[in-house]
Order: structure tokens, then sequence, then C-alpha cells
């Protein structure tokens, strides 16, 4: 039979099932072959941090959301259009976010009444009328994966676990993905072991297969590639966006790459692929602890390298220490915090962005450090190079805020021509500074105020540095009160200076006439991005600005922020840079903030955009 | 010192074999800075910095290739009052830092100056970590068995009921024994040695440097006036003899003229009348074992209030080193794949094209 194609611009895909249902992989591949499609796309993958919680409970979903769409779109969305539930808790933990009207495609095998009855279902959904209000589609797809692996030498086991494959084939059906990637990815990942790769190719065939033939599914669906700017494209997620921006960085500072770090999620992603890359001269160690990750790359940038060290909120709160050493000993340093919901151990799969303020003021003394924040995905491998350009030009630790939803999210990449990368080389001090001939380790840059790095090798310059206070000019210990308010001062000074050698903020107001405008930091510019967009379509006038740098912030902040009648800050977090713009420009800021571990709805916040926009009227 | 280390001074210390060799005939004043030292009078640190700035130009170095890296404490001010490079930093974290240095820098002779407070209190965990990777740095860890910049309370190697500011009824802490912990870490060269005995401190240091990888030394080290006199029993010379146990590769285990160390039941040591036991009794000192429990052994003579104190080097074995491991790697990979090409990571995976 001749099925319809039916033409959509966008739809957003949530796949769920047990943590061990292998859900995280076939959304991935399933974005590969969105990708490669040419569509453009977000993703949204939410696990529990429990590697394999108890089978079939709510605790223990893990689901994967796409969005993709034939134009540029810039969350994962709001709410699925389509969702696939491999068992009843899988139905249970999504069925609320789903729009009336949407398709639910579940896996009937598995609608037993032990697993009902796990989830707290008293009636099969399926049976009791209230999935009404949504297309649903059930489909045996353990047994049918099972009977279409009959013939292959696997057991009972290894062929339900295939069951995600014929999902995955079924879907590619029905959105008419092309295939090669994930045949050609399986044949990888299954070379050792010939009889598994069969029967996962044949069960992803075999859910192609049935799309094609059943009637259950009149349609298939037809997204047309996006038309993003010409060039290459990769899809990409934050942490390794992150880490190929560590490795350019280095690159471009001349200066040989060392990590230290200690496992932690959301953020051990950065150390995995770090360590694949010893051709580039990457040192990763694995340290004893957080303290060790950041103490060994503080010894490797003395040693001249590019130190990193890379955390999420617990750790950050064990570097504190070593960081004000490395405000003290004034030396190049990259630490990447990629913030998950706190406090303490909190919700370590979940994004949050409540570590700013920890960020900017978690050391004791004053200890100013630059802070940056990505906005997207692959904005984390720009602001990886910004964060080398400032630490090795300064002399001075800088801390960038990435955090979870942008670390294990995906969007698709214009690799860049590493032709147009900044130059960010760097000198080493090779010769005494000072009138007296003498090496002055202290004596500052006129322009940048930025001290000199000696590196240890460096005949003639050998001198001590450490955590007590130094005297200005040659780095000696001193206690003189004079001296150590000077030493304050400009250690803050050449932080604050740093704002004249970053970009004004760029503000997004077309029709120039908005008396609102909407400030966020880090993660959320995709949510405020597309509520934004939501209130403009609906006839509203609102302007929108998104900060990277915030620690200093741009020299022109304070006039952007008074510019506008009302100023709309939302944040995953109680508010914490609406404090901090209270605090410096004395504006009244408006702050709108939710902490559920996600990120924010775009309509949500459309309505929150509207909302503010009357009041000003 | 040890006779058997086959240290040459025509080659240098093996433990520096990666580090330039420098022709230059440095003197002990050429490792002495303009800084004023301020520990107080008498203290054990001045005969340790002395002793050392003598040894550093035995090393045939360039001075900039010499760091010194310490901690937090008395003994932690010791970079301050040398020429070298050096980093004072932070409280118990020397060793993190200098395994950074080390494994980016094989090019450096890496010194870590420590306390029993900072070493095996509050750095504790780093420096098992940095023995057991066996990177190639130098501990030195000066053990007063006292804290002393903080003014005076019990540190991890007092003795247990000791009173001082903060246990006025007492110590109730069972303290650390600084060798049996750097022999259970897997340290591969662990020594001991006494701030007032120069001759026998330089030698140790020498074995320390000659050593490639992580090195322990803990030297006992007199603070005059928290815990005076804390090792007067090791150096009265009515008395040193009849504890003093010195360690010589190959010879036999000697305390004083008429004892020796034999082996008892359970593989245990004990100190024994030697025309009673028989000298063909007496074990003899192998620093080369692969097994840590005959130097463990050794580390428990000293117990109870150092009835037997070996001193000298406790265990000098060969191990892979971690700098080395990690420079392997990478020249590995760049031998096989060839240096990265940035350009071609980037547009790694699957791409596609638009345009």
């Amino acid at each position: 039979m001749t099925k319809q194609v039916e033409r959509l611009d966008r739809v957003i895909i949530r796949f769920a099932g047990d943590s061990g249902d292998g859900m995280q992989l076939t959304g991935d591949r399933f974005t590969q072959e969105t990708a490669s499609f040419g569509n453009d796309l977000s993703t949204l993958p939410n696990f529990p941090a429990e590697i394999r919680a108890p089978a079939g409970t709510l605790p223990g979903v893990s689901s994967f959301q796409l969005h993709f769409a034939d134009h540029d779109i810039m969350t994962p969305g709001d709410a699925p259009d389509v969702l696939v539930a491999m068992n009843p808790a899988a139905l249970k933990a999504n069925v609320e976010d789903l729009p009336p009207g949407a398709t639910v495609i579940v896996n009937t095998d598995e609608f037993t009444k032990r697993s009902l009855a796990k989830v707290g279902y008293a009636a099969d959904p399926l049976t009791d009328g209230s999935l009404a209000g949504f297309k649903v589609s059930p489909v045996p797809l353990t047994s049918m994966t099972v009977n279409a692996l009959a013939e292959f030498d696997v057991s009972k086991k290894d062929a339900e676990r295939a069951k995600n494959m014929f999902a995955l084939g079924l879907l590619s059906w029905m959105y008419n993905r092309p295939t090669e990637g994930t045949e050609g990815f399986l044949k990888t990942k299954f070379a050792s072991k010939p009889t598994i790769l069969a029967a996962n190719l044949a069960a992803f065939q075999a859910g192609w297969n049935f799309g094609e033939t059943t009637e259950d599914f009149a349609v298939s669906y037809e997204v047309r590639p996006a038309k993003l700017p010409a060039g290459t494209y990769r899809n990409i997620t934050g942490n390794l966006a992150t880490s190929y921006g560590l490795i350019a960085g280095a690159r471009l500072a001349g200066l040989p790459l060392f990590l230290g770090s200690y496992p932690i999620t959301p953020a051990s992603d950065i150390l995995h692929e770090l360590s694949r890359h010893k051709r580039f001269g990457v040192r990763t160690f694995q340290a004893e602890d957080e303290i060790a990750g950041v103490g060994a790359a503080l010894g490797a940038a003395f040693g001249g390298s590019l130190g990193v060290t890379t955390t999420s909120g617990p750790g950050m709160v064990l570097k504190g220490e070593t960081l004000g050493l490395a405000v003290m000993t004034e030396l190049p340093l990259i630490v990447v915090d990629v913030q998950r919901a706190g406090p303490s151990t909190g919700m370590p799969t979940k994004t949050e962005q409540a570590d700013l303020l920890l960020a900017l003021y978690g050391r004791n003394g004053e200890s100013p450090v630059p802070v940056l924040a990505p906005r997207s995905p692959s904005d984390c491998f720009d602001v990886a190079i910004e964060a080398t350009r400032i630490a090795t030009k300064y002399r001075t630790p800088v801390i960038v805020l990435s955090d979870g939803y942008l670390a294990n999210g995906s969007e698709p990449w214009r690799i860049p021509d590493t032709a147009d990368l900044p130059d960010l080389s760097v000198e080493f001090t090779t010769a005494p500074n000072a009138d007296d001939g003498a090496f002055h380790p202290y004596l500052r840059d006129p322009e940048t105020l930025a001290r000199p790095w000696a590196v240890p090798g460096t005949p003639g310059l050998e001198h001590r540095i450490g955590g007590i206070e130094k005297s200005d000019g040659t780095g000696n210990i001193s206690y003189t009160p004079a001296n150590h308010d000077l030493m304050v001062r400009s250690r803050q000074a050449k932080i604050d200076g740093i704002a004249r050698d970053i970009p004004p903020l760029e503000v997004d107001d077309p029709t120039g006439d908005a008396r609102v405008l909407v400030l966020g930091w880090g993660g959320t510019y995709g949510s405020i991005g597309a509520a934004v967009r939501r209130v403009r379509r609906a006839g509203g006038t609102v302007a929108q600005a998104h900060l990277r740098h915030l620690n200093p912030f741009p020299e022109d902040l304070g006039a952007v922020l008074r510019s506008y009648e009302r100023v709309l800050v939302p944040e995953i977090n109680l508010g914490q840079l609406a404090l901090l713009l209270r605090g410096r420009f004395l504006v009244d800021v408006i702050s709108y903030t939710k902490v559920r571990g996600l990120p924010f709805k775009a309509e949500e916040l459309a309505g929150v955009v509207q909302e503010v926009i009357d009041r000003a009227e | 010192m040890p006779s058997d280390n086959g240290f040459d001074a025509g080659q240098g210390f093996r433990g520096l074999k990666l580090v330039p060799r420098s022709d230059t005939a440095y003197r002990m004043k050429d490792f002495k800075s303009d800084q004023e030292v301020r520990w107080c009078p008498g203290c054990g640190d001045y005969a340790i910095l002395a002793a050392f700035q003598a040894f550093l130009p035995e090393l045939g170095v360039p001075r900039e290739n010499i760091v010194i890296v310490s901690g937090i404490g008395c003994s932690s001010r010791f970079p301050y009052y040398l020429t070298t490079y050096g980093m004072h930093s932070i409280h118990g974290r020397a060793p993190a830092i200098a395994t950074g240095l080390a494994a980016s820098r094989p090019d450096l002779s890496v010194w870590v100056i420590t306390g029993d407070g900072d070493g095996l209190s509050i750095g504790g965990n780093h420096l098992i970590h940095a023995l057991r990777r066996n990177v190639n740095i130098n501990v030195l860890l000066f053990n007063n068995r006292i804290y002393g910049l903080t003014k005076g309370q019990y540190s991890p190697t007092s003795e247990p009921g000791k009173i001082t500011k903060s246990s006025p009824a007492g110590s109730v802490d069972t303290p650390f024994n600084p060798v049996s912990l750097a022999l259970g870490a897997e340290a591969g060269f662990v020594a001991r040695t006494i701030d007032s005995d120069r001759k026998h401190l330089t030698s140790v240091l020498r074995a320390a440097a000659d050593h490639e990888g992580a090195s322990f030394v803990e030297i006992y080290q007199n603070c005059p006036i928290f815990n005076d006199d804390a090792f007067e029993p090791l150096k009265d010379p009515a008395e040193r003899d009849t504890r003093l146990l010195r360690l010589e590769h190959g010879e036999s285990l000697r305390v004083g003229p008429d004892r020796g160390v034999v082996m008892g039941d359970y593989g245990e040591l004990v100190v024994a009348d030697v025309a009673e036991a028989g000298a063909d009794r007496l074990v003899r000192h192998d620093a080369h074992r692969e097994d840590p429990g005959y130097a463990f052994a050794l580390s428990r003579l000293d117990r109870p209030a150092f009835a037997h104190v070996p001193i000298g080097v406790f265990r000098d074995v060969r191990r892979p080193v971690y700098d080395e491991l990690m420079a392997e790697q990478i020249a590995d990979a760049q031998a096989a794949q060839g240096p990265g090409d940035l350009g071609a990571l980037l547009a790694g995976g699957d791409t596609w094209t638009v345009g």
C-alpha cells in the first residue's frame, strides 16, 4: 500500500523507558539521523542519577526529548508531540507533559497487571479511557522484536534488549530519517559480536518494516532540512564542545593542556573526552579528590601549562581554597563548573544555575575571579576559548559556568575554520624586568595589570610565590597595611579592567522601541529566545539580551538596563543575577525564577514576559 | 651514602635523569636567599635548611630547574629561604600541586616540604596518593610531633596522652607512624633521619634524589617552643646507642654493640641479645625487597616510646614512574596517529553541509 506523507515544520519526540532500556542511546541515534538529514534540532536528555534504579518504577524512568524542525529553533521544546513509552512507568511519568492530541506509542507487552500495579495504576490506562485525548498506538514492541529475531542465535534476553532498536526503526520510518548512520554506528559498536550486531540490525529493520506495512500507522511525516547559514555542521553536546574548546584554546595559546579532575556528574564526560586526545599532548590527571584536581592543575600552570579543572557544584566548593591561591599567585587557570541542582548532592543529573554567587564570591577575602557562561551547547566551544584568552592574558583563574542541560543537550554546530580562531599565543617572561636588573614577579603590565609568567627552568628568574600577601613588585612576603590595601585593590582593578576588553552587550530590539528587556545568562538563552519569539509573533514588543560575561559585566550593562522601563531576569535559581544587578546598578529588575531541575518552558516564559509588558503599559 | 645504590657522580642522580645537567659549580651560598629566616631560635628547621642548602650543589642540575613546593606550617616557609623556584601553597595540598608540576615538567627536580600536621593531617590524602602513583617528587616531612604555627596543639604524630592546649586531659588519639603509613601507601622509597645528624641527613637526601619516582623522607625535627626535646632519647650520647638502629643495606641490623634484630615466629622483628640469639640469626638489611612487609616490620620497632628507632633507608625499590608513564602514552599516541590536527578533530564525526 502507498502511504500518505504529511509535511510538518517541526516535531518534538520524547523517548521514555526504564534506565536499562537504552533510551539515551535511542534518542542519541535518532538525533544523529536527524542531524545528518539537515534539520535544526535541540535535545534534552533527562535521566536518574541511579545507574539502574529498580526496573519498572517511576524513579527509574529515563527519557530523551528531541525537537527538530525545518527552521532554526532554540529549545528542546516544551511538550512532546510524540511520546514513546516503553513501559507503564514511562507513560505515567510523562503523560502529564503531553498536549491534547499528542501521539503516544506504547509497548503493550509491558502493560501487565504487575507492572501496572508497581506504578500505582489501578486500571489499565490503555483501556480505561484515561488516554482518550491522545492518539494512542499500542505496539507489542518486545514480542515483535523477539519474533523478528527468532531465527538468530541470541538468547531471549538479548532479543528483548534489542526492542529499543525496533522502536528506533519504527520512528525512523515514521519521520523518514536516513538510516545509514545508525547502521554504521551498530557495525562499529558490535564489531566484535557479529550475532548481536545482526540481531540489532534486524530489529532496527523490523521496526522500519512494521511502520511501512502495518495499517496502524497510515501516515508518515516529512520535516524538510532547515535553512541554516552555509557551512559544514555536526551535532554537538555542551561537554564535547567544552572539551574541544579547551583543546583549541591550548593550541591557540601555544601551551600544553593539563586537566586535573575528579569524576563528578554531569562534568565527567569532559574528563573522558580529553583523556582520548593524547596526540594533542593533552595530559589528564584523575585525581584522588576535587582539591587535588585543581591543585595539580595549578601546579601545571606554574610550570607553564594551560591548567584546567572540571567539576560540578559540590566539587566547586572543595576547590575554593585553591582558587584563592590561584587568585593570590595570579596564575592562569580554567575552572569549568557544570552546574547541577543543589544544595549538597541535590539532584546530580538535573540542571540548575545556582552557582553564580558561589563563583563570584565563594572564597575568603577579596578574591575576584572572571566568570563566563555559555548560552547553548555549541557556545561552550567559544566560551572555553574566551576563558583561555582571559586566563592567559590576565594571569588569573577563570570560572566557566556551564550546566547539566547544556552539558548533555545537543544542537547543530557550524564547524569553525581553524584559521578564523583568535591567536592567543602566550609569551613567557625570560628576562629580568626591574630597573635594578632583578626579576620582580609582581611587577604588573601597566595596561592589563597582569604579572609576568616566568616558568621554572628559566635561568635568572628564580622566584617564590604563594598564598601569603605579597609585596607589590618584588612579591616578597609583606604584612604592611598600606601594601595589603594596594594589593587587594590591584587584584580587583585587574579583573575589573577586563570589562574594557570584552564586547558591549548585544541587545536584540528589532523595532527599537521596546519598553521591556528580558535579560538572562547561561543556559536559559534558548528558552528566553523562544519565549521572546512567541511574544513577538503575538504582536508584543520586547527586547532580549544575554550575558556571557558575568564578571566583569560588559561596560555598557548599566546603561542598557536604565534604557528600559522594565527589566525581567529569568533564572533557574532564586534570583542571583537579579541580586547582583540591583546591588551594582540600583535598577529594580523583576526576578522570575524556577528551580525544578529542568529548563524553562518557552510557553510559560512567554506568558511571564507578556505580563510584564502589559504592566508596563 | 648508601654505597649500594649505584649513585655515580659522573652520571648524576637517577631520579634526575630527565633534568638537564649543569656545568655551574654551585656552592651552598648560591642557594641562600636574601629573605630573613623567621623560625624560632633553636628550631630544628635551621639545621635541615643548612643541610639542604649545602646538599643542593650536589644535584648537579641548573638552579632554575629546582622547585620547592610547600604547604602551610612552620616547615612550609622553606621555599622563601632558597634561591630556586618555589611555591608556598595552602595547607596540605603541596603533594597535589607538585604532582601537576612534576607530571607536566619532567625536566624539573621537585621537592615537597611538609610537616606532620600539613602532610599527615589535612593533607594525608594527597600524600598517600602521590606516593602510590610514584610521581617523581621528593617529600621531606619534618616531624616535630606538634602543631607549631598554631601554637601547640597535638598533631597526628603526637604520643597518646599528650597534654597540650587542645588536650588538657591528654590526647586520646592514636598517632600515625609516618614510615608505616608511607609503606602502606606503596611508597617505593622510604627513609628516616634526624635534624641534628647532618651527615646522616645529607646521605638520606642523596639517596632520595637518586630514587626514580616518589621518595618519602621523615625527618625528626625538634620544636624548642612547643615540644622541646621530643627526640632527646635519640640524641643523648648516653642513651642513643641503645635505641638507634642505623640501616645499612646488606649489613646486619644491630642496636649498639650487644644487641641486634632477629625475626620472630610470625615474621615480626624483635631486638635480642646477640650473644643469646647467635650472630648468624641477625637479620641482614635489604632495602630492595619487593615485598614491603619486612620494611613495615622494621618501622614497628619504635614501639613503645622510641624503644628502638631505625634510621636510614627502609625501602628503595624501583617502580614505574607516573610522569614517565604519562609521557609515554602521549608519545605512543603521537607515534601511532601523528600529532593532533585541530581542524580534523573539530570536523570529525557525522557532518553535513548546508549551502
